[in-house]
């Protein structure tokens, strides 16, 4: 099989090619190696690729899974990690400076279940620095192009992972998203991805940006690639305090289901002032498109979801305040030349390893915690986070699942909002309320605005029903081939 | 709420160990103010008798049993350390 | 008007778990530096914290024993601050709600009367590293082995009044966390320090402005750290100063307290709560569980071995000051029916052995029931009290049972009246004149006679029939 027509299957496909006989894990890990060789120059969407690793791997796995010891649905698949999981023996940098040259001691939670299930590292993606971001400018490593356009920027923090979805550089990726990292790039890209309830896949191992909204999530050409993966890395991790125990469903199984009846909230919030016109005609369309499915479609509200990019950026920055406080040039990490004493080694060093975006939030973290503010900011913002999940809980009496877009807006040209931090803020507008209440939200593609520019779907379900979002979002891509459009450079 | 002060930011970066050069100062105090202005919109939220939410999902610490399960990996841990001699890792004289 | 003093005390205790407050590493003092220091204790990108269960335990043990509130939803937080024996930039403690809260310990005065001392809260926080200031070229050296060591800082209201309540206070809490199990109480190592927050006032008045003196361990230093300090504050005040609130070392070697530069920066700590931490739920039947498991304390087993052993106050503190001694003290009273005989032992030959060699009772080489063998061979007149403290040694060494080192060391005792009858009768022919000058009155030469015949016996005649025969001989 030639290499184009491998970087078009599906993990499925994938998987049974490979089980068949008709190419070898190594010939699937060259196919994509030689893309990201040859398409990835322009995008930039990895920070390190693992050619002779991967290779080195896959031929393992090739030899494992001929001897019968591995056959699970991920064994010989590709995949690449956001440069926020940790990777033993393996640079690390979080996108960013600091990290240049981290090369983890330790593997992520994430990263052994799949290693375990047999897949194959390609590399690490690039993001924005320490996972803050909405376009991917905020790396260290250069800003990332979005394949349906290269002026334009895939999103963030996820960007490079998105990309690499869009241009077939990997069949399936992992990001992470604290207030739409997944879903905004995912939407700007084309690509389907999905943040499940918090809590659902332990985040040992991922570089912490604010620990209370953080959650790893797969992203991938479908639904049911997503759920494939999903089923491999979500569930209890004891080394996490904060992970659920919850059971784990087989994600794969109610794919099928028929959705016939199922009730549709659409929130009025994100389809007032701010949403993009173009934007706003692709959501209606492919609402309709439900419809015509047997979904039944009902307007919801969740009248605090204007307060929610304010929150986070409150309770965002306080927790990345403290977290990134371990970067001190001690026992990791950036450290500047000839420190005068033990102040100077600190304030240069961090001054000198994080990217302007990531100090910005290091201030308004540290200033909203600090004597005299935080019953004004933090208090205030976690007061108000928990009306904002009592929103949804409300939401949820009436309605199944809710819809609505991804981001107000497509994908933005690179620069635009480079000088702007809050317009930028603004493009999480519809995914950080689902992010503060800790609920699952997802993006697939439902098409193509006036600007020729994917449009993503958002569906947020309620607290552990990712099976069911994946179902819904799984039948609509039985419906349609949005998802399985590529942009044309990179077919 | 909303602005800061240029001696804010200062003692602000500070705190949080940034060397914020002078000549930054002024684009710090902008910038923050901007987010500071974004983040005034909660100030009107009346949430008398709201609990503050710190974790997205209402659920308990689980306790780990008291057993040693790690070893002696000082070695590898090490790798990664700008400045190690002897085992320890190296800082500018700290003066108590 | 007199200046009163004002003491608070926030007593560190390392709680005796195997494996650290947050990650799976051994607490085991004295290993190689940063050997003890796994992803999670050095702060690695990406690593979480989980809570040891017995830790908590700990907490909740020692908040019963002082009659404290057990939070039923307590809190962790991070403490924001940066130091390099502070791997993450922050120490996870517990800030607004504690797993102690609201307690007391009674302590005793001088004059008999007893104090009680409030217990403001309790709190479970992670331990820091050490920073070692020998010269690495001018360098500090960062060992991170105690980082992440559980800790239970006890704070306890300004209720002190002087040093020596503040070392009262301090001695009684450090009998209290080991007779519970929950701290290894030992100084040397660190394993119990305290930071003191002093200050003075004239009586009646508000409380003065107060320095906090850092990382004291040991009662001695405690003691001299506060007289210092509290001559410096009325020195100060009284030649029209002001005490500045600040943190202070002392300096044992200087005898003196001095401002700590490097803590001078305006401290801003940025508590919240610990997003990677959930709070931590005690129900009341975990409570119940841990009341039931709580040994008699001292307080109230001082009482009882006053009462049923007849012991004066002094001896029941003693034998009081641990658990195992405390049992070990039952046993051997109950074995020889004779609580006295066997507190003077406790308290003197074993004691002495036990200092000796620097072991506490629970590693003594001679069990309870073998002391009571020995003693009770000095209540069968088998041995007197002095050939006792040899076979003492003796079974220390591990040189046999009592009878059979009694044996081989030929310490038996003679009571055997005829034997002593003859001896003595010849010890008198002997010593006519001295018999003579005892006769006209000397009654101090007695004891010349007794001399002579534990010479004779080899110290084995059993004295008190040796005193009656002698009696009887040289009156008759």
């Amino acid at each position: 099989m030639s290499q184009e027509s491998i970087s078009s299957l599906s993990l499925k496909e994938l998987h049974t090619g490979i089980h068949t006989g008709q190419f070898s894990v190594m010939e699937a890990t060259d196919a994509y190696l030689d893309r990201i060789e040859r398409l990835d120059g322009e995008l930039n969407s990895f920070i390190t690729v693992l050619r002779a690793q991967a290779q080195q791997q896959a031929q393992v796995i090739d030899q494992k899974i001929r001897q019968g010891e591995l056959q699970g649905p991920l064994a010989g698949i590709p995949y690449a990690l956001k440069d926020l999981f940790c990777t033993e023996g393996i640079l690390t940098t979080c996108g960013s400076k600091m990290l240049a040259n981290f090369v983890s001691p330790y593997d992520a939670h994430v990263t052994s279940q799949l290693k375990a299930a047999g897949g194959v590292l390609l590399g690490k993606n690039n993001m924005d620095e320490f996972a803050m971001g909405s376009s991917n400018e905020n790396s260290a490593y250069g800003v990332v192009r979005n394949p349906w356009n290269t002026d334009c920027v895939p999103g963030g923090s996820s960007g490079g992972g998105a990309a690499a979805i869009a241009a077939r550089l990997a069949p399936m990726v992992l990001g992470t998203d604290t207030g739409g990292s997944i879903r905004q790039p995912g939407s700007f890209c084309g690509v389907t991805g999905i943040k499940p309830t918090y809590g659902r896949i332990s985040r040992y191992g991922m570089i912490a940006f604010a620990s209370s909204l953080d959650q790893c999530g797969p992203m991938a050409v479908s639904a049911e690639d997503c759920a494939i993966t999903l089923n491999v890395i979500a569930g209890f991790d004891e080394r996490d305090s904060t992970s659920a125990q919850a059971t784990v469903p087989d994600y794969t199984t109610t794919l099928n289901d028929s959705i016939h009846g199922l009730r549709i909230g659409l929130p009025k919030e994100f389809f007032a002032a701010g949403l993009d016109s173009q934007v706003a005609t692709v959501i209606e369309r492919a609402v309709k498109e439900f419809e015509q499915l047997g979904a039944v479609v009902k307007e919801v509200s969740l009248p605090n979801a204007h307060l929610a990019v304010p929150v986070y950026y409150v309770v965002a920055p306080a927790e990345a305040s403290s977290n990134l406080s371990r970067f001190d040039g001690v026992r990791f990490g950036h450290r500047c030349e000839d420190p005068q004493d033990l102040t100077d080694l600190y304030k240069r060093s961090r001054w000198e390893g994080f990217g302007e975006e990531v100090k910005r939030r290091i201030m308004v973290g540290t200033y909203a915690l600090s004597a005299g503010y935080y019953d004004a900011y933090y208090l205030k913002a976690q007061q108000v986070r928990r009306l904002i999940k009592q929103d949804f809980v409300d939401a949820f009496k009436e309605v199944d699942v809710i819809m609505g877009p991804s981001a107000p807006t497509t994908a933005f040209k690179i620069g635009e909002k480079a000088d702007d931090p809050v317009a930028m803020y603004l493009a999480d507008i519809y995914t950080i309320p689902t992010s503060l209440a800790g609920l699952p939200g997802m993006t697939f593609p439902i098409g193509f605005a006036a600007d020729g520019l994917p449009v993503g779907m958002q569906l947020i379900g309620n607290y552990f029903q990712e099976a069911r979002m994946l179902n819904i979002a799984h039948q609509y891509q039985l419906n349609s081939d949005w998802h399985l459009k590529l942009p044309a450079r990179f077919a | 709420m909303s602005t800061i002060s240029e001696a804010e930011v200062q003692k602000v970066a500070h705190l949080a160990r940034l060397a914020i050069p002078a000549d930054k100062t002024a684009s710090y105090v902008s910038k923050l103010s901007n987010i500071l202005d974004l983040v005034a919109q909660l100030t009107a939220v009346n949430t008398t008798g709201v609990a503050p939410m710190a974790h997205p999902l209402d659920a308990v610490q689980r306790l780990r049993e008291d057993v040693v399960t790690e070893t002696n990996q000082r070695e590898a841990y090490q790798a990664v350390a700008p400045e190690v001699e002897d085992g320890l890792y190296l800082v500018p004289k700290v003066i108590e | 008007m007199e200046w009163e003093t004002v003491i608070g005390l926030e007593i560190h205790a390392q709680l005796a778990t195997n494996s650290k407050i947050f990650s799976g590493s051994s607490t085991a003092y004295g290993a190689e530096p940063n050997t003890q220091a796994s992803l999670v204790d050095l702060g690695m990108p990406g690593v979480l914290p989980v809570l040891n269960k017995k830790a908590v335990e700990m907490a909740i043990r020692f908040g019963l024993a002082i009659n404290a509130t057990i939070t039923p939803r307590s809190v962790f937080a991070r403490k924001n601050y940066f130091y390099p024996d502070l791997p993450k930039g922050y120490q996870i403690s517990q800030f607004e709600l504690p797993v102690v809260a609201q307690g007391y310990l009674d302590i005793e005065l001088d004059d008999g009367s007893s104090k009680r001392i409030g217990v403001t809260r309790a709190h479970l926080e992670e331990d820091a590293g050490k920073s070692l200031h020998e010269d690495f070229h001018g360098k500090t050296g960062i060992d991170l082995n105690r980082a992440g060591t559980p800790l239970l800082e006890i704070v306890s209201e300004p209720d002190l009044r002087s040093a020596k309540e503040a070392v009262a206070y301090m001695k009684k809490m450090h009998a209290l966390v080991r007779y519970l199990g929950v701290c290894d109480g030992n100084m040397q190592e660190g394993s119990f320090r305290c930071d003191a927050n002093v200050s003075v006032r004239k009586p009646g008045q508000p409380f003065g402005t107060r320095a906090e003196i850092k990382n004291l361990n040991s009662f001695r230093f405690i003691e001299r750290a506060i007289h210092y300090e509290v001559e410096r504050q009325i020195e100060l005040l009284e030649s029209g100063g002001k005490v500045i609130q600040e943190t202070r070392l002392y300096d044992p070697d200087q005898g003196e307290t001095r401002s700590m530069r490097s803590k001078e920066d305006a401290n801003d700590y940025r508590y919240f709560p610990d997003p990677d931490l959930l709070p931590v739920e005690i129900t009341a039947t975990e409570i119940e569980a841990i009341r039931a498991t709580l040994p008699e304390l001292p307080t109230a087993k001082k009482q009882r071995f006053m009462q049923t052993y007849h012991l004066g106050s002094y001896e029941a503190d003693a034998l009081t000051s641990s658990s195992e001694l405390g049992d070990y003290f039952e046993r051997v009273a109950q074995g020889t029916q004779d609580a006295k005989l066997a507190a003077n032992w406790l308290m003197g030959g074993l004691a002495a052995l036990l200092n000796k060699h620097e072991l506490e009772i629970s590693a003594a080489p001679v069990a309870a029931e073998t002391l009571t063998q020995l003693l009770n061979r000095i209540k069968d007149q088998t041995l007197s009290s002095t050939a006792a403290k040899d076979v003492l040694e003796a079974l220390w060494q591990g040189e046999g049972s009592v009878d059979a080192i009694i044996e081989a060391k030929g310490l038996k005792q003679i009571s055997d009246t005829s034997a002593i009858e003859a001896m003595l009768d010849e010890i008198i022919a002997n010593n006519p004149s001295q018999v003579a000058e005892y006769r006209s009155g000397k009654d101090k030469l007695f004891a010349f006679f007794v001399g002579q015949a534990m010479r004779a016996s080899k110290g084995k005649a059993n004295p008190s029939t040796v005193n009656d025969i002698l009696k009887q001989k040289l009156e008759g």
